[in-house]
Order: C-alpha cells, then structure tokens, then sequence
C-alpha cells in the first residue's frame, strides 16, 4: 500500500473501516467464491497461480479504494464496458470491493451535489482518477465544459493527491477519435496534458474491464500500479501481439486465408488479415481474455482486427479493410513478426508508432498494386488447392 | 426571474446542462444546452465510406449499435446496394436486443433513484416487501429471505459509511413517495438488472464479437459467417444460445419491467400531467421485415414512420425526409450563408462558432448562442422523438400489439390516453416497446432460423465491395429509429472517399437549443411548469429530463426573478 500511504493518515479517520472480509461475510459469500475469483484475477495479470494467495490477503485487508471517475470528450463505451464486469459483477464491485465516489454516468447526485461528493472525495486524498474521453485544448478548453469549468480544469483539479491516474480507452490514454486527423478540437490524451501523479494507460475501443479490475486489484495488492510498455500499457495485457495469441494462427501460418465476407475460408474460421485485420501488428489481449465474460472477440466473430489499442490507430491502421502493408523480407511466417517488432523497435528508439504507420500507409499503395508477389497471398493460393 | 441549475446532469450519457426559470415554485422557462463536441463529421471528411460506420459508431457507447446501423444504411442507400435478408435480420436482433438492454438500463439505473428512495427501503420489512412482489408478479426473487439479504447488504453498505455513487443524493425529497417495501423491491431488482443487462449483451458478443462497440457491420451485409457445418460460423448451437438469451430478456421484460412500472406508476399520478412538452411526435419507423434499406423504403416495417402534430393521434402523417433541416440560431456554430435560415443536411455546415463565456462561468447566455446542439426541424416544426414518439406513431397508425399493450397499460393505472402525454408517458410507452420488441426478438430470431434451414447463408452483398465499382460521385441517407429515437445519417461520396458527412441525432431533436424562430426544443418545452418542491434540490427537474434518457452531458441553471442565481450550482 504504499503509495496512498501519504493520505493514510486523513482517510482512515473518516472512512467507516469495514474491510471487504466483513462486508462478504454481512453478504453471505463463501470464503472459497472468493479465493475462486481472486484466481480468475491472478490469470488475468497473467502472474504465477502463488500470488492468488497474496491477492486475497490484500484484498481483504484493504479499506476499498476511492475511484473518482471523469468523463470528458467521450462516448460512454468504458462506462458501459465496466457495467459488463463479470467476477466480480458490477453490483459486487461498486458495493463492495471500490468506492466509486464520482461517476457522472451512475450516480445518484447531480449538480452541485455531486460536484461535491467529488470535493470531499480528492480532499481525502489518495484516490484513483479514472478517465474516461479525451481532453480538448484548443480554444481554451470549451469544446468539454462540465459544471462550467473545463476538462483540463477538472483533471487538475482530481489530480491533487490521487495516488493514480488510470485512463480507461483509447481516447484519455492517446487522444483517440477526437484526436484523429484534423483533430478540430485540439483533443489530447491524459498523459499529454497532466504528469507529476503515476499515470497508466488502458486503450482500447472500448477497455476490456477485466483488465481495469485487474489493475485495481494489482494496485491494492502490490501498493503500486502494474509495469507497463513504452505506451504506458500494463504488460499483463498489453504485452502480447494479438496475432501471436490468435487462436487463427495456425490459419496464417498454412496461408489459409478468408478472401470475401462469408467465402468458404471466412466461415471455416481461415485468418482474416486479408480482410484488412490488424492483428500483426497490435498489443492487447483480446484473444486469451476475450470480451462479454468471455464469450468471443472481434476475430471470432469473423471481422479483423482494426488495432483498437495502438495509438493514433484511427489514422495509421485505415482504411481498416486495406491489408497491412508488406515491409521487406516478408513471407508466410515472418511477417506479422517483423511488423511487429518494426513497431516496437520504432517506440523504444523514440519514434512515434504514427510516424511509423504514416510510411506504411503511404506504401499501401504499392502493397495492393505488388500483390501478385506477395508470398503471403501465393500461400492461400496454395490452401485453396 | 429565479434562476436554477444543475450542473452536471447525472446518470445520462455525455454531457448536457439546463438552465430554468422558477417563480412560484414551477419551471417557467428552460435552456438546454449540451456543452461537448469531437467534431467527428469533419474527421470523417476524405476517409474510406466503408470505414464510416466504425468512426459513427464512437458517437456514442451506450447505444452502441445505433450510428453503425444508420451509416451503413446511408452509404449503401448512396451507393445503391441491397444487403441480404440475412444480414438485415442479424442487424434487426442486434438493434432489437439493444433496445432492450437500453431501455432496462435506462428505467434501473437512469431513471429509478428519480422515485425510488434507497434510504426508504432500509426501513421496509422483507415479508411485506415479499407479499408485494409476490402480488404483481411471478419474478422468482421474491421470497422474503431474498429481501432480507438484499436489505441486510444495504445496511451493512451504508453503516461502513460509504455511499460511493449513492452520496449525497436527493434522499428524504418530499417528491418522494413510494412505501419502503416497494423502494426495497426496487434496489432489489435495480441490482438483478446490473447482473441481466450483463449476461443479456453476451448476444452482442456472439454477434458482433464485442459489447459494447460491437465489431461486424459492414457496407453490404454483416461480417458475422452463417454456417450450420462449421463451429466459426453462426450454427446450430449459436441460435439456440441467442434464442435462451432473447428468452431471458422478454422474461426480465415481462416479470420485472412491466410490474415494476405498473407498481411504481400509481404512486405517481401527478405525473402523468407533467412534462408534456410539444406534442408534436416524428417516428422513422424500423425493423425491416424483408431485404430494402429501410430508407429506400418505410412501408415494410415493423414499428411504422410517421409524424403527429398538435397531440392528435387521429392523424399521423406519411414522414418526408426532405423536409428535415436545422437551425444555428442559438448553437455553436456558424453557416457561411447566416445563421438565421435553416440547412437541410445533405447541405448542413459543422464550422465551430463558440461565442458562450470563458470558463470556468457560472451561466451561459442564453438570448445568444449556448449549446453545441443544432437545433432540427421538420416542416420548420420541432419534433419529440423517443420510446413515446414511436408508441404514439404505432398506436395511431394501427399497430395491433401496441394498441394492445396500451390500452392495457392505461385500464391498469385508470387513466385516459390524454396521460400518454407525459413524463410518467414517456417512462410508461419505454416499458411497453421494451415488451413489444422482445417479444419481436423471438420472431426475428425464428425468421433467421427458417431462412438458414432453407439453404441461405449469405451475410454480405459484395457486389459493390471494391471502391473502384462506384460512380464518381454519390449520395445517400441512412435512416435508423434508434432507443433513443429518429436518427439520419447523410453521406457525399467522391472519387471513393467521403465528401461531406452530416449526422442528426435523437438527442439533438430532444435537447437542442431554440430554433432562429425562437422556438423552444422538446425538453426545454417539456419542463415548462414543472413543479419544484425545494429549488436546492431539483429532483422533478431530473424527472423529466431523465424521461427523455438523454445522451450527452448537460448542466442545468436555475435562476430567480431578477436573473440572480437563488442556488450556485456551478462550482467556482
């Protein structure tokens, strides 16, 4: 618990104490359900079955953490992608594993009352913003008003004392659509417009909140938030290549590939990255985690993969029906690899993923008209045989 | 006059604020404005059309199917492409189910704490609380020893002394007058709901790969594979899944919904005096029964298109799209030919014009411009859309089973239709659609079912696929009567890429400001002489706002006689 370990001192003496362990017994909820989710958790930080153990201690031991939740340029999608929380439910977790003090979309105050709710909130200290939506600067902020004061505003103002900042989708985490090419509202993600507070990123269009209660429960356990990439993307999620846990692979690998919505190749399940998926060269963990308590994902359900969770992808991965671009030295096997590894190698070099996809969209062109050698297009030739 | 705001409006979507005059304890005048704008229409200029729906899509996260539907439907209505009957009915079930987990969500999780005190049913006693329950419906959790642990779990929740997103709420309001047995029912069934909606969206999930934002629709069909011999496709199993879900929400719909509004309804009959807003109704109709694109034609729907006029329900009137326009007169925009005439939308401008004050303010001014909304008319007419607009429209065009269920409706709770007109109408009309459209799930679902067994698997129309198939210029409308009402999308294509996108929004219809005639929008219309017990807590004003389940954030003012502000609502 060490960082709300500054704003201990003020919180405890405010807060009723009731720890989680009380609240469930009060509920009736076996000791052995909740070990059960607390492993189901362990999985999804991708962390040996071991820390189970140290989870559920923390988890039981720990006062809820206060969750102050902003919603600025944005479409709701992460709010009604954390009421789709399964293990715990939605009920469970706002009654009883968080507090969720300031949530425009849920709560039961509204004006000034609920601004104040926010107040008291920050002035205890030691609370997770969660944001949601982009924040705009152009104009002097007045393209996101709340309350008559601006996003940024707002942001600065929760800023003061939370012991983390955790944007929720792709816009707060990069900007995302309002940031997409001509940006009229000069949009920016959190990490851009604010520093000085522990910052993590949870892209994607929407968040999968099993990795938002995966990060609550990391930090409650750890005391701090979980490691990330050069993105500011936790690793338990974000740290894979969705091509490379597609359960479609093998489909990539023969050269087996869907070529027209419902052909033969689309409806028996064959890859879809000639249909435009993104997969290769995108980091998320739609495939092992999958969406709607596990129910299916994107490539499932038979439409590629539009890279949802890379930043500025609403610019460098369209149209979304182009193919990924050939770089050199592709074939069957290597390819998605090589995309992904130029990506990666580009962010850690310190150029932007944008500038990257600019010179793969700009060789798009070439792809299309070079298909004929494209080995990867001769390999499905070759399936079909 | 006294002036009053609530600054955010709470538990809708995105951002809105509503300033109103109070004089004698009434609303008697009201602004809407809703104060957040991504520009998407001009982030769109210059892409691939077949990318459109994904961007639209983004409007908005709640109803997350309702932009993809419209623009799909106007770029193929531009391009002249017909999808396959299968495709239009997956896209009908994905729409129909989204209603349903909308409107559940909206009446639970919206609107409920507008009339149900969570603080009142700490006092009620789980036998009668059961006995109640037990009375209006078969739903299975009802038992006594059920309430008692619902009850049990609220008081331990509030005597830790955290009240999390129930803080600081209007509880003890004198507006308040539900019993505590049947408050106690409510956040009972307030948290089923949460577990429902959840599990109910899993259809999305089979269907689009996602929810929300679900990831299949495309220009010419659906991305979603029909075939009963392969396990990545549509089968066997995915129909009889869909077909448990579908049955799980008309169940929900049936045992939960409709009792609870019936039972909450007769403690609020004041309401059904409330509220009344324009009385004029539009309805783009939807649900098509066979393969047209519905905005290519409106005959063969389900729920019927059409305009009232004036609360006369003897009358609808066929709808004419080309007489939709909007107006800047009093929004955040300017029209390069002034702002006093209206545009049409296939001509429609979105140039930014913010003229409103400098944050951080305290009100806007509200004779100028003061909202990023347009204002849309139709025939120079504002417009109410919504749930109650829809029942109206199929209640007057002869719509059987809605006539059906509101009559039935109306015998219940002993009033006549004139109480249609309403807040308690419009909470009343999302209810039964809520029932009527479950019921059409099923219905869809089996018209799926046949057409499959009758050989066709075909989810995509790729005739007009490549970009290099189409002419060199192109327009066309998407129409989609979305949860939340009449939605139109309005598409220019050029050498393959978008030329000029307009979007009029449900909300927009509802919530925009007044028009260049000075007309009033349907919720600042419908608040006018709304009762306020306590102007410090404006708990009626949420009433009928939240009727309206609007989809952007808003604050609302409220001033007194002088223009001086009798509560600061906006923080400083």
């Amino acid at each position: 618990m060490e960082a709300r370990k500054g704003s201990r001192d003020m919180t405890v003496s405010t807060i009723g104490g009731a720890t989680l362990t009380e609240e469930l017994e009060a509920r009736g909820i076996t000791r052995r359900a909740f070990l059960a989710f607390c492993t189901s958790l362990t999985a999804t930080l991708a962390l040996p079955s071991v820390f189970s153990e140290r989870i559920a201690h923390a988890l039981e031991n720990s006062e809820k953490p206060t969750i102050i939740w902003l919603e600025f340029q944005d479409c709701a999608g992460n709010t009604e992608s954390f009421l789709r929380a399964h293990n715990p439910g939605v009920a469970d977790l706002i009654l009883d594993v968080i507090s969720v003090d300031y949530h425009e979309v849920i709560m039961a105050a509204a004006g000034h009352q609920a601004e104040a709710a926010k107040e008291e909130a920050i002035a205890r200290g030691g609370h997770i913003v969660i944001v949601e939506g982009s924040v705009p600067t152009a104009g002097g902020g007045v393209y996101c008003t709340i309350a008559g004061k601006t996003a940024l505003q707002h942001l600065e103002e929760a800023a003061v004392g939370a012991a983390a900042i955790i944007n929720v989708g792709t816009c707060s985490s990069f900007g995302g659509i309002p940031a997409a090419s001509p940006n009229p509202t000069g949009a920016r993600g959190v990490p851009a417009v604010i520093s000085g507070v522990p910052i993590l990123n949870l892209p994607g269009c929407p968040m999968n909140v099993d990795n938002l209660v995966g990060t609550i429960a990391h930090f409650v356990t750890f005391g701090a938030l979980p490691a990330t990439d050069s993105e500011g993307r936790p690793l338990f999620a974000y740290g894979q290549r969705i091509h490379d846990n597609c359960e479609r692979r093998a489909r990539f690998d023969a050269g087996q590939f869907a070529l027209e919505w419902g052909d033969e190749g689309h409806r028996k399940g064959w890859c879809l990255y000639k249909l435009g998926c993104k997969g290769p060269s995108t980091f998320h963990n739609c495939p092992t985690q999958r969406w709607n308590m596990g129910t299916s994902w994107p490539i499932g359900a038979g439409h590629g993969c539009v890279g949802c969770s890379e930043p500025d992808f609403w610019d460098t991965m369209t149209p979304f029906y182009a193919r990924l671009p050939k770089p050199p030295g592709f074939n069957v096997t290597t390819t998605a690899e090589q995309i992904g590894l130029g990506i990666v190698g580009a962010t850690a070099v310190g150029f932007g993923v944008h500038g990257v996809a600019k010179v793969i969209q700009h060789s798009r062109e070439k792809t299309e008209a070079s298909e004929q050698s494209d080995p990867a297009e001769d390999a499905g030739e070759e399936s079909e045989d | 006059m006294p002036r009053i705001a609530v600054d955010p409006v709470t538990r809708i979507e995105g951002h809105l604020r509503v300033e109103a005059e109070v004089d004698g304890g009434v609303v008697t005048d009201a602004w809407s404005s809703c104060t957040m704008w991504r520009g998407i229409e001009t982030i769109l200029k210059g892409r691939d059309p077949r990318d459109a729906w994904y961007f639209t899509q983004r409007i908005c996260g709640v109803c997350t199917t309702v932009h993809a539907l419209a623009s799909v439907r106007a770029v193929e209505n531009a391009l002249g492409i017909v999808p396959p009957l299968n495709a239009q009915l997956l896209r009908n079930l994905i729409a129909l189910s989204q209603y349903v987990q909308d409107h559940v969500v909206h009446f639970y999780h919206l609107h409920a704490l507008d009339w149900v005190d969570i603080t009142s049913a700490l006092e009620a006693d789980p036998e009668a609380t059961a006995a109640l329950a037990s009375s209006i419906s078969d739903y299975p959790r009802s038992s006594p020893s059920h309430f008692e642990a619902v009850k049990q779990r609220l008081t331990s929740f509030v005597e830790a002394g955290r009240l999390g997103p129930f803080a600081q709420g209007y509880w003890g309001h004198p507006a308040y007058a539900l019993p505590p047995e049947a408050n106690l029912m409510a956040v009972s069934h307030y948290l089923d709901a949460l577990d429902f909606q959840r599990d109910y969206m899993r259809i999305h999930a089979i269907l689009g790969g996602k929810n929300p934002h679900l990831q299949t629709y495309l220009v010419g069909g659906m991305a979603v594979p029909i075939d009963p011999n392969s396990q990545n496709a549509i089968n066997a199993t995915t129909l009889l899944q869909l077909r448990k879900l579908l049955e799980s929400g008309l169940r929900f719909v049936t045992q939960a919904y409709i009792p609870d509004v019936l039972a909450v309804a007769p403690f609020y009959t004041d309401w059904a005096a409330i509220g009344a807003g324009l009385g004029n109704y539009m309805s783009f109709g939807d649900f098509p029964t066979g393969a047209q694109n519905p905005s290519m034609d409106r005959d063969a729907l389900y729920l019927p298109s059409g305009v009232i006029v004036g609360n006369d329900l003897s009358q609808v009137h066929r709808l004419d799209a080309t007489k939709i326009t909007e107006y800047v007169a009093h929004s955040w925009y300017s029209y390069e030919g002034g702002d006093g005439s209206p545009l049409a939308p296939f001509d429609g401008e979105t140039t930014p014009d913010y003229t409103g004050p400098e944050p951080p303010y305290e009100f806007l001014d509200t004779d100028g411009k003061y909202s990023w909304l347009k204002s849309p008319r139709y025939d120079d007419m504002p417009m109410e859309v919504g749930p109650l607009a829809r029942m109206l429209v199929a209640y007057g065009s002869g719509h059987e089973r809605v006539q059906q269920l509101v009559n039935s409706v109306l015998e219940t709770l002993g009033v006549g239709p004139e109480a249609l007109f309403s807040t308690l109408g419009r909470t009343a009309a999302r209810a039964i659609e809520s029932q009527v459209l479950a019921e059409r799930s099923l219905e869809v679902l089996d018209q799926l079912t046949a057409n499959i067994s009758g050989g066709d698997i075909t989810i995509h129309n790729g005739d007009l696929w490549d970009p290099e198939s189409w002419p060199q210029t192109a327009s066309g409308f998407g129409m989609h009567e979305a949860p939340r009402g009449s939605l139109s999308h309005w598409v220019t294509i050029a050498d393959g890429a978008i030329d000029h996108y307009q979007i009029v929004v449900p909300s927009t219809w509802n919530a925009g400001p007044r028009d260049g005639n000075g007309a009033r929008g349907a919720y600042e219309s419908a608040l006018l002489n709304t009762p306020i017990a306590d102007p410090e807590r404006p708990l009626e004003i949420l009433r009928t706002v939240h009727s309206f389940d609007p989809c952007m954030a808003c604050a609302a003012h409220i001033l007194d006689k002088d223009g001086k502000p009798i509560v600061e609502v906006t923080v400083t």
